[in-house]
């Protein structure tokens, strides 16, 4: 495990995960989601387990985001708090 | 209540990481864990499933009703979809939109009776979503072919690499979503309709819990893939190889009718006639 690597993508866990509440937008709050499972896809593969990496990266990363994105196309683009 | 909200999730993050102090460091070989359970897979998994993805064996084998349970949580999430958003098909769109397909000009059709059009020249598009742009419409078409290939290959190659059910059929789904919001959702359902979706997703849940059930029938416990061997005349080492890819096999249809199911229903708002 590189320590430099390691902590560059948990300083990204972090900041996409706070982003992702954060953020009005409810797209770019579906995207930063994305971006925060393939961060924690990277993690798990850094950590050897490539069956869970696996997973996220399908299920995480890829349909659950066009799930939010098809939701937030039918619904509204704002929040309101 | 903000403030007690932000307050409530402060006081969770210390009491889990103050219990964090007393978790075994990563990859410890003396923690628990890898002291009596993880010897135990590693040294007899290979000879007692002839599988040699351990993590596989665990899931499929060792641990089947977790992931029995698992695909039937899948299913449920894509029934309670069904019945929360899916609209009867009477209350369909109001104004339909055509393009001419040679010159590409759109036009706007009211509610009438009869379409008053030669439709080989139109093609419907969705009011609110009418991507019409040849390359990424070519470039899905070839991709699509290669993306479920590579899907039925991480279901089938499940022993040996990492992958399976789960991977599998979410990789076949996403296939189709490609399709859907590349075309449209006409163009997926014409491939794959909803009442497909609706059958194949029970029926891979039935193709998991029917293994069972059947090796019950044989006499011996549910989901112990052993009793195959009689079946499939292997020895039940072999057998239980091949159940754990009949039971993949299975998983991966439900994921996938799953997947394109609850996006579906999502995308269009139950109505099957306009999506993403």
């Amino acid at each position: 495990m590189i320590w430099q690597l390691d902590l560059a993508i948990l300083t990204l866990v972090v900041v996409t995960a706070i982003g992702a509440i954060a953020v009005k937008d409810l797209l770019g709050s579906a995207i930063l989601f994305g971006a925060y499972s393939f961060m924690m896809c990277l993690l798990w593969s850094i950590m050897g387990a490539v069956d869970v990496a696996f997973t996220e990266a399908s299920v995480g990363a890829g349909v659950s985001t066009v799930f939010f994105v098809a939701a937030v196309f039918r619904t509204t683009r704002r929040t309101k708090d | 209540m903000r403030a007690l909200g932000i307050i409530v999730v402060i006081l969770t993050g210390a009491v889990l990481l103050y219990a964090l102090g007393d978790f075994p460091s990563w990859a410890d070989p003396t923690s628990p864990a890898h002291k009596h359970v993880s010897p135990a897979y590693i040294e007899k998994s290979l000879e007692q499933t002839s599988v040699p993805n351990i993590v596989t064996a665990v899931l499929a084998d060792y641990r089947g009703y977790d992931t029995m349970f698992e695909t039937t949580v899948i299913f449920g999430a894509g029934v309670v979809c069904f019945f929360l958003l899916r609209t009867p098909r009477k209350d369909r769109a109001r104004v339909r939109r055509y393009r001419h397909v040679l010159t590409g000009m759109t036009i706007r059709v009211k509610e009438t009776r009869k379409t008053p059009l030669v439709l080989e020249e139109f093609e419907r598009i969705d009011t609110l979503w009418a991507p019409h742009d040849l390359i990424i419409k070519t470039a899905c078409r070839i991709l699509i072919p290669f993306i479920q290939l590579f899907a039925l290959y991480v279901i089938a190659h499940g022993h040996h690499s990492p992958g399976g059910g789960f991977q599998g059929g979410v990789i076949l789904g996403a296939s189709l979503i490609l399709l859907a919001i590349s075309h449209d959702l006409r163009t997926a359902l014409g491939r794959m309709s909803e009442r497909l979706h609706a059958i194949l997703c029970p029926i891979g849940v039935f193709i998991y819990a029917g293994t069972g059930a059947l090796c019950l029938a044989l006499g011996f416990n549910f989901l112990d893939y052993g009793a195959l061997a009689r079946i499939l005349h292997v020895d039940p080492v072999t057998a239980r190889s091949h159940g754990i890819l009949i039971v993949e096999i299975g998983v991966g249809l439900a994921v996938m009718a799953t997947m394109v199911w609850i996006y579906s229903n999502i995308s269009s708002k139950g109505k099957y006639d306009e999506g993403l």
